[in-house]
């Protein structure tokens, strides 16, 4: 597992250091501004039903569907006030984590 | 003859061994005495009260390694799986409390589907009686896990309970929910190994800390290790005959003198060790740090030294855990820490903030603090910022702190430093670049040396390269009856 890898640069604190990277070093991920206007599934499931439609106007808290995993039911909410600009699940369909669900905009 | 020759056969087809085979292995010739031979589960559901599990799965009892004392424990895959049941998990237990008891290390092979099933409560209370003494038992008495076969479920939160962890390639899989589950709740496609083999939990999780390739290797491991630590918490380590370090690199001429070249910190330490032997813990795992076990003059030492080899070097969030811990360890067991420093600082990222890399990095904070065994420090090259107040520096209680001539003790790099402290003049310059330049060397001058560490009394002495050994030896005599005491407390509340 200690193969000699090629020398890499680290900066830190605004010198270069030369050195070899770890696997998780390169495998991080780098963070990026959350979009509110995007609803991501937040746990791998399933959709069970979807509420809404595009267009439809709604208010903070208002239900826009189930997602079942782990045995239970959750229910995604509006975040604000606002309306459904596109949906991108079907019901019935099995999403992984992270999976882009609803797109909305405020109001 | 444990659960038949089919079952045997099976285990072999594996590339196991058995348990009794395995006892046999590490322990020494003909030392090994069983207890509990004839014990049998007095479960009645499910056809339970038909089957006879022989030893109901478990081997215990008592032997040495290397003619020191131990107790030991081995689940029997071809009895039921090596299945835990209420009578299984009350001879794990009697041989755990005779361990602590009797003041000796414990070893536990796993190798067990998990709880037994037909056994229902019992095998989860079985579980938790394990659990709740591995806890009672930690830092009294070593207690060693091997993970040779599965470990699945609540089982592997007794191995995480332990000192050391020991895996082997293809056969050790540790994880709390299987593949098949992922698989059918989740819908994520993973193999065992890649879930939780081997080399996942070497490398990645940090949960093992050996990594072996064969059993064969393993016990060596094992035998290497018992062999650097003590019985007890109220023992010292055994000492061995002293020895020279071999005639390999000569120390001086390990270490470029641009703070941003890497070298293999291993060589120094192995420079310094006798007979240049180093057992090496978590290997794997944020080898950005070194932790492990030497010896000086025949006296068991643990090492901590940073790494330029990887990462610079750097404390991040998993190589801050490693050493912490192991500083606990070396503590509770009364062996000295000599820490060998060469370190830019913390690893900058939005993923080690938002890791907790402020919770993480104070771990080593407490842990050197809190330490009361002999403490020496050695700073190699860089020293700089909050990295030099954590790695055992004078005000964290260092006993001795010494600094070879290339020592870099400052609040942070030149080069850093020079953009802040002459903001001013590098923006008004007529060429940036060339001021900036300028300002560094100016502060490299000036603060990237020993000395100003040294003129606060922070440093003890500056010494030169090839004295490294000679002289952390001498610290380690000095300190051999080293009586400090901290506030009584219950306990504290180290980050987590």
């Amino acid at each position: 597992m200690s193969e000699k890898k090629e020398l890499k640069e680290l900066v830190v604190q605004g010198a270069v250091y030369q050195t070899k990277y770890t696997k998780k070093f390169e495998q991080r991920t780098f963070w990026e501004a959350p979009d509110d206007r995007l609803i991501y599934s937040f746990i791998p499931g399933t959709i069970i039903d979807i509420y809404v439609k595009p267009k439809q106007k709604l208010i903070e808290g208002e239900v826009l569907l189930l997602l079942e995993a782990m045995k239970m039911q959750n229910q995604v909410r509006m975040p604000f006030d606002g309306e459904i600009v596109k949906i991108h699940v079907k019901k019935d369909e099995v999403i992984p984590n992270r999976h882009l669900m609803v797109e909305i905009k405020r109001k | 003859m444990g659960g038949g020759e089919k079952a045997i056969e099976k285990q072999a087809k594996m590339g196991k061994l058995t348990a009794r085979e395995r006892i046999i292995s590490l322990l020494d010739k003909n030392s090994f005495h069983e207890y509990d031979l004839f014990v049998e589960h007095s479960a009645k559901d499910f056809g339970m009260e038909s089957k006879k599990l022989h030893g109901d799965g478990v081997i215990i009892g008592t032997g040495t390694i290397k003619s020191k004392p131990v107790c030991i424990f081995a689940q029997d895959f071809t009895v039921a799986g090596g299945s835990l049941g209420l009578m299984h998990a009350r001879k794990i237990t009697k041989i755990m409390d005779h361990a602590l008891k009797m003041r000796v290390p414990l070893i536990g092979i796993n190798d067990s589907g998990g709880a037994r099933i037909q056994e229902g409560v019992n095998s989860l209370a079985g579980y938790g009686e394990i659990f709740f003494r591995n806890t009672l038992a930690s830092g009294v008495i070593p207690q060693i896990s091997v993970i040779l076969g599965p470990c699945a479920g609540g089982a592997v939160y007794s191995p995480a309970l332990t000192d050391f962890v020991f895996v082997v390639e293809n056969i050790s899989k540790m994880f709390i929910t299987g593949p098949s589950v992922i698989k059918s709740v989740l819908g994520e496609e993973i193999s065992m190994e890649e879930l939780g083999g081997a080399k996942v939990h070497a490398e990645i999780t940090g949960n093992a800390h050996f990594y072996a390739q064969t059993e064969a290797e393993c016990f060596e491991q094992i035998k290497s290790l018992i062999s650097y630590i003590p019985r007890s918490n109220a023992k010292k380590a055994l000492s061995y005959p002293a020895k020279a370090p071999l005639k390999g690199k000569k120390v001086e001429s390990i270490v470029p003198v641009d703070p941003r070249i890497p070298y293999d910190m291993r060589d120094i330490i192995k420079s310094i060790t006798d007979g240049s032997d180093f057992l090496e813990v978590m290997e794997h795992f944020a080898p950005n740090i070194i932790i492990g076990f030497g010896r000086m003059d025949g006296e068991t030492v643990g090492f901590v030294a940073n790494q330029p080899m990887v990462l610079a070097g750097v404390l991040d969030c998993d190589s801050s855990d490693k050493a912490a811990r192991f500083i606990r360890y070396c503590d509770a067991f009364n062996i000295p820490i000599v820490t060998l420093e060469d370190m830019p600082g913390y690893l900058p990222g939005v993923d080690q903030e938002h890791a907790g890399v402020i919770r993480h990095g104070a771990k080593i904070l407490y842990a050197y603090s809190e330490a009361t065994v002999p403490k020496v420090t050695v700073i190699i090259r860089k020293a700089y910022g909050g990295g030099y107040i954590a790695m055992n520096s004078r005000h964290l209680r260092a006993d001795f702190v010494f600094a070879w001539p290339t020592a870099e003790i400052a609040v942070m790099g030149p080069e850093g430093a020079a953009n802040i402290v002459f903001r001013k003049e590098i923006a008004e310059a007529e060429n940036p670049e060339e001021m900036r330049q300028e300002k560094i060397q100016e502060y490299k001058e000036k603060f990237a040396n020993p000395y100003v560490a040294a003129a606060q009394g922070y440093i003890d002495e500056v010494i030169e390269p090839k004295d490294t050994r000679a002289r952390i030896l001498h610290a380690l005599q000095v300190s051999e009856n080293k009586s400090v005491f901290l506030p009584n407390k219950k306990h504290g509340i180290p980050p987590f």
